[in-house]
């Protein structure tokens, strides 16, 4: 009786953009799996959100292909699989993945060519293993989100037991331009994406699961759609195509019409969401015992000889993913991890591709966004793109200057970063660096705030303790003195009693 | 390998749409009409609005160079350009050279850079100028020329018309008459009755842009086209122009049922091209308008209103730009007011309630 009465709903797409997708070219393509064992992988040891795995090897150590080489940490952590064989040359301090290029811990491997897998344990029927024993098996195979979100994926799994999820969304939205691992693999491997769901399903005790595609994909949803028409608890739907469509809480209020609420967990509100990727990495890990040791990863940008979805063993250096794609470092004007909305720009190819490594782009100049920054007109292109309900303008202009908390007040800690306002701004600002500057600086002066109550604290603390001292002290001399006074008039009063 | 890097956070590409763009799209959306205008009023009309729209430059230069910055780069972002453009188009055609010349000071130096420039001015720069002249030079900004169109028999010659514009032409009234709603405005002071009043009034010539009137604002079909073109590309939303002209029918169509002989009816009120050059191009201003949809939609409302009880009940037959100034500053307000609401939180900013299963 009420649909009637929908349109009066809020609107389940909020705000977005269309950007040129710029797919085509990988996304016609079969994934490349025959690419050259690189000689040295460098495998750092945090890869994941939460604390830094630890290693369990030795440097000089021979290790095969899908060994342990460091053990989760707490948790939320995962550990780290030894990507091929070979021996352990350094366990060191190398540059991270990330624009500041800042050295982080890492694990030398020098492969042996051989490419020889650890002895894989037999594995019957896993829907006759407990639920927790698939997320133990999960864990222990180092899966994290491969969406970019890098989340403990066992670790979610257990929360969806604990919250009883109704809905598992499985996100193969692939929203970012360039991009199309995921749709490669959707067309490639349904049949293991979809096992991958179900044993997911089955580890969370959850009976419905939607695989959401972006309408852009066809072949991908023909794919997914003919590997799930068996099993009705998965459903196979077509989203819009519209950036970021992909992010969780756009998906889940689209797919379920909930929203969740500011600094709650999906899960909370029912829904879990993870990475198609993530299921054929669970699949693998459950049906073969093998541990998460390579991934796809499209290699894209105007640079870029040889466009493709590669597969690579996780710790490749992006100057080896480079030089296999014929990439002209001349063209390339920046280097680029991940989709051109929200990836971070790299300073050099010397930089190891990593579990969340869903691309990797060398774009000239001319793709480039220019910088070429004006003056804001108000055209409010932000306000109206924003899929979190922002006013980017507002924010950009408390930013520069210099309140963060007002900025902090009308929602920095809402942004997520997108892209979408200067992605669309006409004046180019950079709307998502003032953004990412004013929070980096609001932690910063929190810290610095905390260590100066800290330091008060400690200061107050020794100056009562000092005063407590000397009064202590003179108590003591005072009790001295009397009672020095009171053996001179004891003495005085033996005197005069003798005399 | 690439030594040199400066950190950039996304989005790395970008939407190809640039200031000068959007200044250059409304530039074409207008142009059918000005010509049109250009055309109906002759070289009169074309010499105030090339000395409108080159003061409007030289002034934005002079203020940038003021400020020490190079001022071409701010000139090549067409703003100054389109500032003077729209203000010429509210100009009586035949206006002599110093109209042109004081409303691009007084709209690019005090509507636009005394607050700091582009994007920072509270009040649409154009109307700002047009209100102040009309308010200083009532006599010269409310003389209209008739239709006297180039190389027509009775149009002034290219002499005359120099003379028109910058020595003023005697007898001058031989050439000019009242606007349709100036004329209205003035019967009505008489006790006549809309019926009679508007037995010569075509509805097609009023439509077309074949009457007296603004220099570009005579044809409400050609400035509506030129609306709907930039909603088409995007440049501007429908929020401003559909609730100020829904808005502007709604009241003019209430009185109109209630008394036909007193008030004007709603076809009358759309079918005047000011109004459609103010709901599509001045009220649309993105710096001047608010930023949300609803806000913009209140904007919308609150302009038709105002244009409505002005034109019905003011002394001025013509009150869009009355009422896009009063609107204009009643912007920041609006915004503070109307905003949109953060995913995850109630309008009041708080986290929404974990609903219950």
């Amino acid at each position: 009786m009420l649909n009637g009465l929908s349109w009066l709903k809020p609107p389940r797409i909020r705000g977005g953009v269309h950007a040129e997708e710029r797919k085509a070219n990988t996304a016609t393509q079969a994934i490349v799996s025959n690419f050259p064992l690189p000689k040295k992988l460098y495998i750092p040891l945090q890869q994941h959100v939460g604390k830094p795995a630890e290693p369990l090897i030795r440097v000089g150590e021979t290790v095969l292909k899908g060994q342990l080489l460091a053990y989760s940490q707490g948790m939320i952590s995962a550990p780290v699989h030894a990507p091929s064989s070979g021996t352990i040359v350094d366990v060191n301090d190398y540059p991270a993945p990330h624009p500041s290029a800042l050295p982080i811990r890492m694990i030398v491997l020098e492969t042996d060519g051989k490419d020889q897998w650890l002895e894989l344990p037999e594995i019957g029927d896993p829907f006759q293993l407990s639920p927790e024993n698939i997320s133990l098996r999960v864990g222990a195979a180092g899966i994290v989100g491969l969406g970019g979100a890098t989340f403990p994926t066992a670790v979610k799994l257990n929360m969806g037991r604990e919250n009883h999820i109704d809905t598992l969304i499985i996100n193969g939205a692939e929203c970012e331009p360039y991009l199309s691992c995921d749709d490669r693999q959707m067309q490639e491997r349904s049949e293991q994406i979809i096992d991958g769901v179900r044993l997911m399903l089955h580890g969370m005790e959850t009976h419905h699961a939607v695989v959401a595609i972006e309408d852009n994909k066809t072949n991908a949803f023909y794919a997914m759609a003919a590997a799930a028409r068996h099993f009705p608890a998965i459903k196979v739907m077509q989203i819009p195509t519209r950036y970021p469509m992909g992010w969780d809480r756009q998906l889940i209020r689209y797919v379920t019409g909930r929203e969740v609420p500011v600094g709650c967990r999906s899960s909370e509100i029912g829904v879990t969401i993870h990475n198609v990727g993530t299921a054929f990495a669970t699949h693998k890990a459950i049906r073969h015992g093998q541990p998460l040791v390579s991934r796809v990863i499209t290699v894209s940008g105007g640079a870029v000889g040889k466009p493709m979805n590669v597969e690579v063993p996780l710790g490749t250096l992006i100057a080896e993913l480079f030089a296999f794609c014929g990439v002209d470092s001349t063209q390339t004007a920046r280097i680029v991890m991940g989709g051109p909305m929200m990836g971070d720009s790299l300073p050099h190819t010397g930089l190891p591709t990593v579990k969340a490594t869903s691309g990797v782009l060398a774009l000239t100049q001319a793709e480039l966004k220019s910088t070429d920054e004006q003056p804001c007109i108000r055209c409010a292109s932000c306000l109206t793109v924003c899929p979190a309900g922002l006013r980017p303008v507002d924010m950009a202009n408390h930013i520069k200057a210099n309140q963060l908390d007002a900025a902090v007040d009308i929602g920095l800690k809402d942004c997520i970063s997108c892209g979408c306002c200067s992605y669309i701004c006409p004046s180019n600002i950079p709307l998502v660096q003032y953004f990412k500057y004013a929070s980096g600086e609001v932690a910063a002066r929190q810290q610095a705030q905390h260590k100066s109550e800290q330091t008060k604290k400690l200061m107050a603390a020794r100056q009562m303790r000092l005063e407590r001292i000397a009064q202590q002290q003179l108590e003591e001399e005072q009790a001295r003195i009397a009672a020095k006074k009171e053996r001179e008039r004891l003495q005085a009063e033996q005197e005069t009693a003798a005399s | 390998m690439i030594t040199y890097h400066k950190p950039a956070s996304g989005a790395h590409v970008g939407a190809n749409k640039s200031v000068s763009q959007i200044m250059g799209q409304v530039m074409l959306a207008i142009t059918p009409a000005t010509a049109f205008g250009l055309v109906c009023f002759g070289w009169p009309a074309l010499f105030l609005f090339l000395i409108t729209v080159a003061s409007a430059v030289l002034f934005e230069a002079l203020c940038i160079r003021l400020k020490g910055r190079p001022a071409k780069p701010v000139i090549m972002d067409g703003s100054a350009l389109l500032t003077g453009w729209l203000l010429a188009m509210t100009l009586p055609p035949w206006a002599p050279w110093w109209i042109g010349v004081t409303g691009s000071g007084l709209a690019i130096i005090l509507g636009k850079q005394v607050y700091g420039g582009l994007g920072q001015n509270l009040f649409n720069p154009a109307m700002l100028a047009r209100v102040a002249l009309l308010i200083s030079f009532p006599i010269e900004m409310t003389t209209w020329a008739n239709v006297s169109p180039l190389f027509f028999a009775h149009s002034p010659s290219f002499a005359e018309s120099w003379q028109i514009t910058f020595s003023g032409l005697q007898n001058l009234d031989a050439y000019t008459g009242a606007t349709t709603l100036g004329y209205i405005k003035t019967e009505f002071s008489q006790n006549h009755i809309l019926p009679d009043i508007l037995q010569d009034y075509s509805a097609l010539q009023n439509f077309i842009g074949w009457t007296r009137g603004s220099l570009g604002e005579t044809s409400a079909l050609l400035l509506g086209l030129g609306g709907v073109w930039l909603m088409r590309q995007n440049i501007i939303q429908w929020q401003i122009p559909v609730s100020l002209l829904a808005t502007v029918a709604v009241l003019s169509g209430i009185f109109h049922l209630l008394d036909s002989n007193h008030y004007v009816s709603p076809f009358l009120h759309l079918n005047s091209g000011a109004l459609m050059c103010v709901a599509f191009f001045i009220a649309t201003d993105y710096v001047t308008s608010p930023n949300t949809s609803a806000g913009q939609c209140v904007f919308g409302v609150g302009c038709g209103l105002l244009i409505f009880v002005i034109r019905t009940w003011g002394a001025y037959p013509e009150g869009a730009g009355f009422a896009v100034l009063l609107m204009n500053s009643a912007t920041p307000l609006i915004d503070y007011y109307i905003k949109p609401r953060i995913y995850g939180r109630d309008r009041q900013g708080k986290p929404l309630e974990i609903p219950k299963p």
